[in-house]
Order: C-alpha cells, then sequence, then structure tokens
C-alpha cells in the first residue's frame, strides 16, 4: 500500500504539471461559486478560452479517443489530470462544459449519425458550443420517465410541445439533447425518444429558475410548437429510454465528488478555535468535540474511498459500487455541518455575508445544501440505486408498468 | 496510487475465509458462547498452525514476518467468523506490548511462544467504571510485585500472561505510571469470571496480593506506551469490526429478499432499502478508514494516532449501526435466542468497548487533529 503514483502516471503527471504551470497560471478562475456565475459573461468568456486551450493541447477529454480530439488516454490519467488542475483557480472554469461534455457528446457519439458527429463533437469539445440535457420535467423529477414533452411527427419533421425544468446551464447553451413522449398509448419507459436541437430555435424559451438561495443556476426551458427533423433523433422511436440510460451512466461514471464547496471539518474547527461558548472555548467543549470527530470520520472515509476508486483506475480495473456512496455523504453532511457551525455562532449565525462571522462561509453552506440534497438524484433515490444496484434488492412493487402512459393516475 | 490489498493478501483473506466458514461455524462460536468456556481451544490449535498469530511477528522472534497488512486481513476474517479465541488480547495487545516495549530478552523469551499459539496474552486497563485516565489506576507496582484489581479483562479468564497498567511511582499523573508483564499462573493471582454481555469472549476480573511481574519498558511511560499499543489495537480491531459489519448487512440482505410480507419481499420496501444502503455507506466509510489505518500500521507512519482514532470511531459506528439494524430488520424472529443475530449485537457492542469507548476515541481523534494541525 502506497500512494504513490506509477512510473507511467509519474510521467504523466510531469507532463501535465509542466503544461498547467506554463499555461493555467493566467486563465482566470471561477471565484467561489462557479455555478452563480455560469451566467455572467466575462466568467463565460475566460471559460471558453482556457477550454479551447485545452482542447488544443489534447487534454480536454483525456479518455476519448484522439480521432475525436481527446487524449487516448485511461481514467486514472483523467484523475490526474483533474487533481492537476484542481491546484489552479482555472479548475472551475470546466463547469460550463462538463454536462455536455460529459453526458450529452457522448449520447451523440453513441447513437447520433456520422456527420452529426463531425459537425459537433469538436466545437463543443474546444468550448464553442454549449450543451445541456433536458430530461427533468415538472411532472418527472426523480421519476424521469414520467416526463410529458409531447413530440409528434407530421411527415420528416417532429413538432415539439412541452416543458423542461432544473435544466442546468439551458440560459448559455447553444443545443440541448432532449427526451421526450412520443406514445402516450404504450407503458411509459416505452413510449420516449431522444433527439438533439438547438436552443435556438424558434419556440424554445428559457427562464431562470431563482432558487431558494437566491441563486440562479437552474432554468425551466418551454417549448411550443418546435420543429426539429427526424434526422435529429437519437436512436430509435420509442427507444428513448434505453438512449437516456446511456447518458445517464455516462453521469455516474464520472470519479470524485468534490462538492461542498469547500466546507468541512478544518474549517469548523477553525471556527470553533475563534468562538467562546457557556464554558469556555469552543473547541474545548465535549459536544463539539464529538461532532467534529463525527463528521471528520466521515470526510476521511470519502477521501480514502476515492482512493479505492482511484487505486482500481491505476490498476486498469473497473472501480467497485463504493464510488456510488459521495454524494449521499457529502449533501447532508454540509447540511448538518453548516447548521451546527450556525449554532456555535450563536444569535449571529442568523446574520450573512460579510456580517456574518466566516464573512458567512456556514450561511452560505446551509442555504445551499437542501439543493444539494436534491440535484442529481436525491437521497432517497440514491440510497433505492444503492439497495437495488449495489445490494441487489427486489424493486418497489410498479403500479405504473405495462399500462399505457395515458392511462396513469397523475395527481396534480 | 496503491491503496488496496495485494493479490497475495487477497489470497490469504480467501484462504482464511474458506478455512474459518468450515471451522468456525455459529456451532463454534455458540459452543463458547453457552458454556463456562473461555475460548475454543481447538479453533485455537488449528489457527496457530496456519501460522497466523505470527503474521506480524518478525522471523527473528518465531513468527512469519509477513507484516501488518496481512494480519489486517486475518483480523476482518476473524471479525466475520465471530472466532471465540483470544487472538485479539493475544496478539493486537499482548505481543504489540511486547515489540513496543519489551527489552530484547523479554521479546525472546514470549514472543515465539505467542507464534506458535502456546501462549495466550491479554491487556488489562480498566479498574472500575468510567473512563480510564491517569488518576483512575491504583493498582501498585513496587518492588517488582503487584498489588490491586483489574476488571473486564477480555480473555482474562484463559490468559497465561498480562500486560498491565501500574502506577509505578508517587508522581502525579502519567508520570507516575508503567507497565508490568505479570503471570497470570503464578503466586497471589485470583481471577474470577465476570458476568458480561458477549460470552463468547469470556471478561475477568484480576486481583494482585503482592504478585511478583516484571517491568515493560520504563517506570514512567506506562501511559504513553498503553496508548501507542491501543493505537495499533484499534487498527486492527477495525477490521474485525469491518467483518462482523458486513457479515450483518449480508445477513439483513438475505432475510430482506426471503422474508414476505404484505404479499411481497420485505426488502422491497422503502423502509429496509434506505436503513441497508445505508449500513452499506457506513460499511465502505469504516472500511476505507481502516484501509488508511492499515497503511499507517506498514509504515508506521506520523498520522498514525488520526488514522487509528478514525478507524476505531468509524468501525464502531458501522458495525452498531449494522447489528442492531440486523435485528430490526428480521424483526420478531431475530431477538431470538435461536437465530445468530444476537451473537453479532452482542459482539459488536463488546468490540466497541473494549479498547475504550468510541467517546473517548472521538476524544482522543480531535485532540490528534489538533496537534496535527499544530504542527
Amino acid at each position: 500500500m502506497d500512494f504513490e503514483d506509477t512510473k507511467e502516471e509519474a510521467a504523466f503527471r510531469a507532463e501535465v504539471r509542466k503544461w498547467l504551470d506554463a499555461n493555467a497560471k493566467n486563465a482566470g478562475g471561477g471565484g467561489d461559486d462557479a455555478l452563480a456565475e455560469r451566467a455572467d459573461k466575462e466568467f463565460l468568456k475566460r471559460a471558453k478560452a482556457w477550454q479551447a486551450r485545452k482542447a488544443d493541447a489534447g487534454y480536454a477529454r483525456i479518455t476519448w479517443p484522439k480521432e475525436v480530439g481527446g487524449y487516448g488516454g485511461t481514467p486514472i490519467q483523467q484523475v490526474i489530470f483533474s487533481q492537476e488542475e484542481g491546484r489552479f483557480d482555472a479548475a472551475n472554469l470546466g463547469s460550463p462544459f462538463a454536462i455536455g461534455l460529459g453526458m450529452c457528446i457522448p449520447t451523440l457519439m453513441a447513437y447520433g449519425a456520422k456527420d452529426a458527429v463531425a459537425r459537433y463533437v469538436k466545437p463543443a469539445l474546444h468550448g464553442e458550443e454549449i450543451w445541456c440535457q433536458l430530461f427533468s420535467e415538472p411532472a418527472g423529477g426523480s421519476d424521469v420517465a414520467g416526463l410529458r414533452t409531447r413530440a409528434e411527427k407530421n411527415g420528416d419533421t417532429w413538432t415539439i410541445n412541452g416543458q423542461k425544468i432544473w435544466t442546468t446551464g439551458a440560459q448559455i447553451s447553444d443545443y440541448g439533447i432532449l427526451l421526450t413522449r412520443t406514445d402516450p398509448n404504450a407503458p411509459k419507459h416505452k413510449g420516449l425518444t431522444m433527439f438533439y436541437l438547438s436552443m435556438k430555435a424558434p419556440g424554445v424559451e428559457v427562464r431562470p429558475i431563482k432558487q431558494a438561495s437566491g441563486q440562479s443556476g437552474f432554468n425551466e426551458v418551454f417549448f411550443t410548437d418546435v420543429k426539429i427533423p427526424d434526422s435529429q433523433r437519437l436512436g430509435e422511436v420509442g427507444q428513448g429510454w434505453q438512449v437516456a440510460l446511456t447518458t445517464l451512466m455516462h453521469e455516474r461514471l464520472a470519479v470524485g465528488g468534490g462538492q461542498g464547496g469547500g466546507l468541512d471539518v478544518p474549517q469548523l474547527m477553525g471556527l470553533a478555535r475563534t468562538l467562546e461558548l457557556e464554558d469556555g472555548p469552543a473547541i474545548k467543549n465535549a459536544a463539539v468535540r464529538e461532532k467534529i470527530a463525527d463528521w471528520y470520520v466521515r470526510s476521511a472515509g470519502l477521501k480514502y474511498t476515492t482512493y479505492r476508486t482511484m487505486t482500481a483506475l491505476s490498476r486498469g480495473q473497473q472501480p467497485g459500487p463504493e464510488a456510488s456512496i459521495a454524494k449521499i455523504v457529502v449533501a447532508p453532511k454540509l447540511q448538518d455541518l453548516s447548521a451546527f457551525a450556525m449554532e456555535l455562532e450563536g444569535e449571529a449565525g442568523a446574520l450573512k455575508g460579510a456580517d456574518a462571522p466566516a464573512h458567512g462561509a456556514f450561511q452560505m453552506g446551509w442555504m445551499s445544501s437542501p439543493g444539494l440534497r436534491i440535484a442529481g438524484g436525491t437521497d432517497e433515490i440514491l440510497k433505492n440505486i444503492i439497495a437495488e444496484r449495489v445490494l441487489g434488492l427486489p424493486q418497489d412493487v410498479r403500479v405504473d408498468k405495462d399500462v399505457p402512459f395515458n392511462k396513469l393516475p397523475s395527481g396534480k | 496510487m496503491n491503496f488496496d490489498f495485494s493479490d497475495d493478501q487477497k489470497m490469504l483473506r480467501d484462504q482464511a475465509r474458506r478455512f474459518l466458514t468450515e471451522k468456525c461455524t455459529a456451532k463454534t462460536v455458540r459452543k463458547v458462547f453457552e458454556s463456562d468456556a473461555g475460548h475454543d481451544a481447538t479453533l485455537w490449535k488449528q489457527i496457530a498452525e496456519m501460522g497466523w498469530h505470527g503474521t506480524a511477528i518478525p522471523e527473528n522472534y518465531g513468527g512469519l514476518g509477513l507484516g501488518y497488512l496481512e494480519l489486517c486481513v486475518v483480523a476482518e476474517e476473524l471479525g466475520r467468523a465471530l472466532a471465540p479465541v483470544p487472538f485479539s488480547s493475544t496478539v493486537y495487545l499482548f505481543a504489540e506490548a511486547l515489540l513496543a516495549a519489551g527489552s530484547e530478552e523479554q521479546k525472546k523469551k514470549y514472543l515465539p511462544k505467542v507464534a506458535s499459539g502456546e501462549l495466550i496474552g491479554t491487556f488489562a486497563r480498566a479498574e472500575g467504571p468510567g473512563a480510564v485516565t491517569p488518576k483512575s489506576i491504583r493498582l501498585s507496582f513496587k518492588g517488582g510485585k503487584l498489588s490491586g484489581k483489574k476488571i473486564a479483562v477480555a480473555d482474562g479468564l484463559d490468559a497465561d500472561y498480562a500486560v498491565v497498567l501500574a502506577r509505578t511511582g508517587d508522581e502525579a499523573g502519567e508520570r507516575g505510571l508503567g507497565l508490568a508483564l505479570v503471570d497470570l499462573k503464578g503466586p497471589g493471582v485470583t481471577r474470577r469470571v465476570e458476568d458480561s454481555i458477549d460470552p463468547s469472549r469470556k471478561h475477568a476480573e484480576l486481583s494482585f496480593d503482592n504478585a511478583p511481574a516484571e517491568a515493560l519498558g520504563k517506570a514512567g511511560e506506562g501511559w504513553d506506551l498503553a496508548n501507542a499499543v491501543l493505537n495499533r489495537a484499534a487498527i486492527l480491531t477495525a477490521f474485525e469490526q469491518v467483518g462482523g459489519a458486513d457479515i450483518c448487512l449480508a445477513m439483513a440482505k438475505d432475510y430482506a429478499m426471503t422474508r414476505y410480507a404484505f404479499g411481497r419481499p420485505i426488502g422491497s420496501f422503502q423502509a429496509i432499502k434506505h436503513k441497508l444502503a445505508e449500513m452499506y455507506v457506513n460499511n465502505e466509510l469504516a472500511r476505507s478508514n481502516a484501509y488508511y489505518g492499515a497503511w499507517a500500521l506498514l509504515t508506521n507512519a506520523r498520522e498514525l494516532p488520526v488514522a487509528a482514532a478514525a478507524a476505531r470511531v468509524s468501525a464502531t459506528q458501522a458495525f452498531d449501526y449494522a447489528a442492531k439494524e440486523n435485528i430490526q430488520t428480521h424483526g420478531g424472529i431475530g431477538f431470538t435466542w435461536e437465530v445468530d443475530c444476537h451473537l453479532f449485537y452482542k459482539r459488536s457492542r463488546e468490540l466497541g468497548l473494549v479498547l475504550g469507548s468510541q467517546r473517548s476515541w472521538k476524544d482522543k481523534l480531535v485532540n490528534a487533529l489538533e496537534l496535527s494541525n499544530a504542527a
């Protein structure tokens, strides 16, 4: 056991470090919260420039084949690149392209026509065009296949009507992949079809959502008589669910789980050292120490779980299912730890921003954590996934299988 | 990055698992659990023949000198099997105390007997309820004689020798403490089996009345030595706990797949799914923390105190949760004597207390974190 690179990994790390040292310093950064800044034009300009520079050097997608502009590398090389890039502010600049390159373009490469691949992959890789993923709807969140956006065919053209929601980055996107219902008479997983479309097409309207935290990272997207040629269909008619599973599989392949806004035990200990409670310094208080220990073992456990995943990748193996626990640990911990820090701050804990202790870092964590527990799969859905796919427990009894979609009870 | 066991170590694990599946069934555990026996002597002998006792003991002291990663592998398997043998007391504590504090002569005298399985050893700290603190240690070790008592000594019923934390001088606090090694079959020693929650590992009260003993390490250094030994034992014990926690999850899962209620397997209910998913998350976190502890043991890293406390707390939490929710998943049948759930429930608490409570390890963890931040 050691934490060292293999010889090949060390050589790759040295190569990457040299390139980053020469190129990343002046790339700028994304500030503390890249999500909120995505709509910021200056940020987007820096992000696109940095993406282009990485793509020119072959580093934009390490694991993609060279023919499509990747590095032709291994997953562990991708991890090494991300680690090294993470030493620079520029690491945040990748966020506008994460969904497009992580999910949409791999789906396009798997199901799109050759000329579509030739047309769209390169501009996406260079950050010239941004993609978003249009799956979730007001009527289909955790239950994505419950979506209602209709696609109806007339000749070689499809007409789209409906609404998507929680679409990350839609306001800055040029293209999107869109999951629609093409057959309401079929059972719900069987009546779906996938397309890609221009976000600038007539009838597409994007409205940012103001979140409870005050930020706007997500959008509603409305479709009114939007026309899509049949050539922009991905996969067969009625096979949309299978195509979507490809997309979502790419989402889960992403290693990491570095979410949490950098708020963790060291920051809590830092705060506890500066505050006085009834019986002296907060850091000496038994209840505080117990909480610190509880959260520390979860953070450390997650960190070393990531090391286990990296070890599998380094050995050229598929990571074990333990990689799936990250978000379920990080998100509730952020919420609880932030709330506890505010407890220690006492009445001043009700303040935020510059008026609050630690520049309101814990208030920020507390306000954003409910979203983190929901986005990308709620805590509950993630637990179902672990129970069913990792442990092999049977699926819940389904009342919506083998029933035509338009006969399903729908509530409000 | 090479943060996993090697293929050879995994082979050792498979071999150990096969061996224990055959030789250490629930029946083996219950034989000790339901009798006055302190351990299963046959199993103890067989394990010794496999060489497990000497896994991490250097060759010049009669061991195999394989190393600590191999010992961690064995520990996990013993934990899965609830092996009713005094392995942890003898190997993680007694042998580690000798390696940490023993003179060359002491190591040569005792370690080969540990490695061969001839000697059962243990380690005794507590003298009464509450936290073990320098102030709580009253057992006196003066002029080569021990007087006083220790309570709740794991495997104290069958042990041949014990390392005890004792008061060696009049200095207040830690400075007045030392370690002593005592022959429990010698004069002036009486022992009484104590009623305990997990009779598959008997606990005993040891009383000393001018019992002859030898010093282990320097007088005045007992507190630090004891803590160093505990840290190392905590990591090895964490592997036993992780092994036990994984079995609880497997038992709960198997039951949830085959038990039907309201017309379907109870494992299809989210209330059960979420419980088992939570177990899985806890177990994986505990496993990863234990791996880091293994690395710290292997390299004798500066980070060992943090790694040990984190492995200890994480593994205790995982095993506690898995053991109690395994019973809950089984429902009424899980609370019967015949079904094995309670064996794990009791072992999880026993392991969680035997090296000191979770509360005290959490305090140690934060102490260690504060020191590492200051450094």
